[in-house]
């Protein structure tokens, strides 16, 4: 389903969509949105953050009362601090205006299937050439053991729980060193440098464990 | 040993003072004072010859003013030295020539030699006394020598006068002397200076050479010496103590000892005042000075407050605090303000001979009784007040009858009227002496003396007083139309009539004078209050120019006008007109930035006819009040001159609130247009993308269903997602410029790993730089930095951007960073052209490109929101040419300490394996 009150934004969104087979519905303003989203039941919702009638932030907070439907934010850059706010309240993922139809399809297609497996699903999973076995705690690279300290393992997890979802930094450090690390977004900075160095082929242009600059990170899977 | 007692601690006001001195007098020039015990020691001489050394040391030396008395050997150390013309000055027909301050000051030179510093300058002249002039020098950061004898220090100039029977009434503030920043004696012995003298080496003022015998003798020679040597000798304590005070650990503090001299009616001379000072300093006390006026001492001849007010600003110039305290009672009046600063030892005059009046023996003896009484803690110091010398007596007349008599309603009328009105009586009565009592007749002419005291005073009552006995004796009593009188009775009855007149009329005068008084202050109150209502809803400047003038006219019955400051402090000229009086802007000027009244009534121009007050108000000098009043004895009067205080305060106060007004305005008005313009800015935002992100979406949909179609079509496709995409990043760009130009934007504080950042820059641009084979050279210990991830990766994504549209595809590019120092050094590199020469700043200037009629795209923004981004997170950037061919930008962000990160324990994660420690 899509929220958004610009019609040819609207429309191509949905070409795109439908041209991957999906089923769409449209509505041009947040009132209309919710009341859609509550008769139709849709899979994926994809939210415009600057819409006329009102704030997508309540939209997503009253969506979020009674469903778990993964949302896409879409949103200007000058609105940074609403798109934070948007995926600390519970937003799945993120585009930046203007994005392109492939970026739009990708990420559609992954929280789909984030949406269906449930999350962090698969126990075992391929980062290259390194493999990581989320139940037996091992991470090797052909073979070899990569050793990872008590938190480093605990980030890595969390991130790799949620494939292709964006993270807070907020929801980072809550997760891994708790409600009282909120603030201390550097530990975050030099974890994630820690995990990248030992994981990544080439730490500055990751593939897996992306930034998302001034909002969080994302674990992308192939 | 760290314990140190209260005792032996410096006193932080004390070390305070000693350090703002201490800056004081590096801005300022240094003053050097040759001093001498008499005429004749050779000061002159010294310090030519010492001007003489300096300037052949290449010091910058001026003689601004020096009296040779036409002395060969003297002038003869004058040649070589450049002279500053003298100023000629008329003052009663005589060509007088004078020191020229304003020359002096034009020319500045490093050093100044300026004669005499206790001379008096002609009337006309910028200040009275030259140390005035010299201390305008010093101010202006020019180094200033000048000769003074002993008998000049104020505080010293009775003791002299005392000594050798010569008073001098040009004297030099002693603060001046104490704050001079070298002193050096000129000494000679009196037998030399007395076959000095013989020889006609010394120069003698004509009108001083009768007094020279009796002053040039060897017993007073020796005593001044001693007084010059033991000057000296305290001043070099003095510096000691402050030596000692800036040095630590030195065990010997002064204690804060503290005097209050209280000056009484009597005390007109000064010599309380300069015999505090000497002890003060002995002392080394802080010492204040106060003069109660009740409302009885209210009725002091004027010219005898002046004098007390006189004394007081002497006492002022002598470095003391000083306050007139208006109060019923003296004695309470004092020992609240004692109490108050905590002040342990009270000074009072005393008479030095036996008293005469008895009142004022009654006032002291009661005061100094009442004092002990009722403050046993404080000590009492009596002073011996000298007696009058006949000198001073005439000089204090001659300054009453000077502020006496020009303004002065002729009296005579007064006491024509109390004659008039004796003889009335007489005349009126006259016919009922026959059906009157004598007693009766009595009463009439006692009612005459209390009516003419209540209407004229108590001279003319004094006169109707007598004239009354004398008309009752001659009409009245019989034998008539004679003075004989048959009955010895009525000698009595005279005896009680005059003194019961004169009480009477002196009580009646006494009350009138008192009704006068709170009159008086009733209006200027009941004026303050009115204008005080006025000003406090004046709500622009012309309406406080126009209040203010009302008042001051109203008042001063003159001109009065306000000159205002612009905005870069220069006083502005004002339309010429009939209530304007005629100022002289540079005078104003000069009040405004010394912040010190000027004109008649000052120490400085006091011969103008206008008189300038700067309008002070708490933050700083709001303008200049120039008034210039038909009368000119009204600026005397003390309470006039605090009304006219008070009403500047009020009068800057109100100027002062109206500017803030206006800033309050102006700074509302600028966050009302901050706000209209980051809401349009986000307007602006929203609006622009939603059609671009409509156009990159279309174009996509686009080339997905042309999958089949020709190759060129496809491109076509691309090319408009591509063009709108580049659109898109250049409102990027024009919207951060806008938003950083605002200068609202503050970067956020955040703590950065640069390689995420380099990461997402690449990221962004990961099209378009696919096209050039890139290497980052980061190393993995890079310091964390504190910034804005978004706005610094705009920088990078800016400056790759920038490489890419400026070198040929397939160029390598690259990025390295290093921590060096106390700064992160990030450099953005690449192997295309490099720069012209000579751009290399320039490029950085908005809207500024490499080449002109370019054929790349882009708006020049990219570059100067790097600027602006890296000042804002106080770095800088710069670009060069790499020795290898190609550009170079390299930028630099500051690192702070790094945060601290909780140290885990380390080591292998075997499956299943617990926390090596337990956290708890």
């Amino acid at each position: 389903m899509i929220v958004e009150d610009d019609p040819v934004i609207r429309q191509f969104v949905r070409r795109a969509l439908e041209g991957a087979g999906l089923r769409v519905s449209e509505a041009a303003t947040l009132a209309r949105g919710l009341i859609e989203a509550g008769t139709r039941k849709p899979d994926l919702v994809i939210l415009d953050l600057g819409l006329p009638d009102g704030d997508g932030l309540d939209f997503i907070t009253a969506l979020r009362v009674w469903s778990p439907v993964p949302v896409i934010v879409l949103s200007a850059r000058v609105e940074e601090t609403d798109k934070v706010a948007a995926l600390d309240i519970g937003a799945d993922d993120y585009l930046t205006k203007p994005f392109g139809v492939a970026e739009l399809l990708a990420r559609v297609r992954v929280a789909l299937r984030r949406s269906r497996t449930g999350e962090g699903g698969e126990p075992v999973l391929y980062l290259g050439d390194v493999t990581v076995d989320l139940a037996q705690r091992r991470i090797t690279r052909e073979g070899q053991d990569i050793h990872l300290t008590q938190t480093e393992y605990r980030l890595l997890s969390v991130l790799l729980g949620h494939p292709g979802k964006v993270l807070t930094q907020r929801h980072l450090l809550r997760e891994v060193w708790g409600p009282a690390a909120a603030e201390h977004s550097h530990y975050l900075r030099i974890y994630m440098a820690r995990l990248r160095h030992k994981l990544e082929a080439d730490p500055a242009r990751p593939r897996y464990l992306l930034t998302e600059t001034g909002i969080g990170y994302r674990y992308a899977p192939v | 040993m760290t314990d140190v007692s209260n005792r032996d601690r410096p006193d932080p006001d004390a070390l305070l003072r000693q350090v703002t001195a201490d800056e004081a007098a590096a801005r300022r020039g240094k003053l050097k004072i040759f001093f001498g015990a008499s005429p004749g020691v050779g000061k002159t001489y010294a310090m030519l010859a010492a001007a003489g050394q300096a300037r052949a040391q290449g010091v910058d030396v001026v003689v601004g003013l020096v009296e040779t008395h036409g002395r060969q050997e003297t002038e003869a150390l004058l040649a070589g030295l450049e002279l500053l013309p003298r100023k000629p000055v008329e003052h009663r027909g005589r060509a007088l020539t004078e020191f020229d301050l304003d020359a002096a000051l034009a020319r500045r030179p490093a050093l100044l030699l300026v004669d005499e510093l206790a001379h008096t300058n002609a009337p006309g002249c910028r200040h009275p006394k030259r140390w005035q002039d010299v201390e305008e020098l010093l101010a202006a950061g020019i180094d200033v020598w000048t000769t003074l004898n002993v008998q000049h220090l104020e505080s010293l100039n009775d003791v002299v006068g005392g000594i050798t029977g010569v008073r001098v009434w040009e004297t030099v503030a002693d603060r001046v002397f104490d704050a001079a920043d070298e002193v050096a004696l000129v000494d000679l012995t009196p037998d030399d200076l007395l076959s000095r003298l013989k020889e006609g080496k010394v120069y003698l003022p004509e009108q001083a050479e009768r007094a020279a015998e009796h002053f040039f003798r060897r017993g007073n020679l020796i005593a001044l010496r001693e007084l010059a040597l033991r000057r000296t000798a305290e001043r070099v304590d003095a510096q000691m103590q402050g030596a000692r005070l800036a040095e630590p650990g030195s065990r010997v503090w002064a204690t804060t000892e503290s005097l209050l001299v209280c000056l009484g009616p009597s005390d007109t001379d000064g010599k309380l005042v300069r015999t505090a000072a000497r002890l003060a300093r002995r002392l080394d006390a802080r010492w204040h000075v106060v003069y109660v006026e009740t409302a009885r001492l209210k009725q002091l001849t004027e010219a005898r407050r002046l004098a007390i007010l006189n004394a007081l600003k002497v006492a002022q110039d002598m470095g003391a605090e000083t306050a007139v305290l208006t109060a019923s009672d003296v004695v309470d009046a004092t020992l609240g303000y004692a109490r108050e600063r905590n002040l342990s030892k009270i000074m009072i005059g005393r008479e030095g001979q036996p008293q005469r009046s008895w009142p004022g023996q009654f006032w002291r003896g009661r005061f100094m009784r009442r004092l002990g009484a009722q403050a046993p803690d404080i000590d009492l110091i009596a002073v011996a007040r000298g007696k009058d010398s006949r000198h001073q007596r005439w000089r204090r007349r001659k300054q009453a009858t000077s502020f006496m008599s020009p303004a002065a309603q002729p009296v005579w009328p007064r006491y024509l009227g109390a004659a008039l009105s004796c003889v009335g009586i007489a005349v009126l009565t006259m016919p009922l002496l026959n059906r009157l009592d004598l007693a009766n007749i009595v009463m009439l002419f006692l009612l005459g003396v209390v009516l003419v005291a209540f209407r004229w005073g108590r001279g003319p009552a004094v006169l109707a007083a007598i004239l009354s006995v004398a008309v009752f004796d001659f009409f009245f009593v019989p034998p008539r139309l004679t003075f004989a009188v048959r009955d010895a009775e009525y000698l009595l009855t005279f005896a009680v009539m005059l003194i019961v007149g004169l009480i009477t009329g002196h009580l009646t005068a006494l009350l009138r004078y008192q009704v006068q008084v709170a009159r008086a202050g009733e209006g200027r109150a009941r004026g303050l209050g009115e204008l005080a209502k006025a000003l406090s809803s004046a709500l622009i400047e012309a309406q406080v120019v126009e209040i203010s003038d009302r008042f001051v006219q109203g008042i001063f019955r003159g001109k009065a006008a306000m000159l205002l400051p612009d905005a870069a402090d220069r006083l502005q000229e004002l339309v010429e007109h009939d209530t304007v009086p005629a100022y002289d802007l540079a005078v104003a000027q000069w009040c405004h930035d010394q912040n010190q009244p000027a004109g008649a009534g000052t120490d400085t121009l006091p011969a103008s006819a206008q008189f300038y007050l700067p309008l002070k108000a708490p933050m700083r000098v709001r303008g200049v009040l120039v008034i210039e009043p038909d009368n000119p004895r009204l600026l005397l009067i003390p309470e006039q001159r605090r009304l006219l205080d008070t009403f500047a305060a009020l009068v800057a106060i109100a100027l002062e609130r109206i500017h803030f007004v206006a800033v309050a305005q102006d700074t509302l008005i600028r966050m009302e247009s901050e706000r209209l313009r980051s809401s349009l800015l986000a307007a602006l935002s929203h609006d622009l993308r939603t059609p671009l992100t409509a156009l990159v979406g279309l174009a996509d949909t686009l080339s997905m269903q042309l999958a089949g179609a020709q190759a060129s079509e496809r491109e076509a496709a691309t090319a408009i997602r591509d063009q709108a995409l580049r659109t898109s990043r250049l409102v990027d760009n024009l919207l951060e410029m806008a938003r950083l130009q605002s200068g609202t934007v503050k970067p956020r504080q955040d703590w950065l790993a640069l390689e995420e950042i380099v990461g997402g820059a690449i990221k962004a641009l990961e099209p378009s730089l696919s096209r050039h084979p890139l290497q980052t050279d980061l190393p993995a210990d890079l310091p964390l930095v504190r910034g804005d991830a978004v706005m610094l990766e705009r920088v990078l994504v800016n400056l790759f951007d920038n490489a890419i549209k400026y070198t040929p595809s397939g160029t390598a590019l690259g990025i390295t960073a290093r921590a060096q120092g106390d700064a992160l050094e990030v450099a953005v590199w690449d192997e295309g052209p490099g720069l012209p020469l000579g751009q290399e700043q320039l490029i950085f200037e908005r809207f500024t490109r490499g080449r002109r009629e370019s054929i790349v795209p882009g708006l020049g923004l990219g570059l100067a929101i790097c600027q602006a981004i890296v000042d804002a997170h106080g770095g800088r950037i710069r670009v060069e040419n790499s020795p290898g061919g190609g550009a170079r930008f390299v930028f630099t962000l500051p690192l702070a300490p790094p945060p601290v990160v909780p140290d885990e324990e380390r080591g292998p994660t075997p499956p299943g394996a617990q926390p090596s420690t337990a956290t708890r």
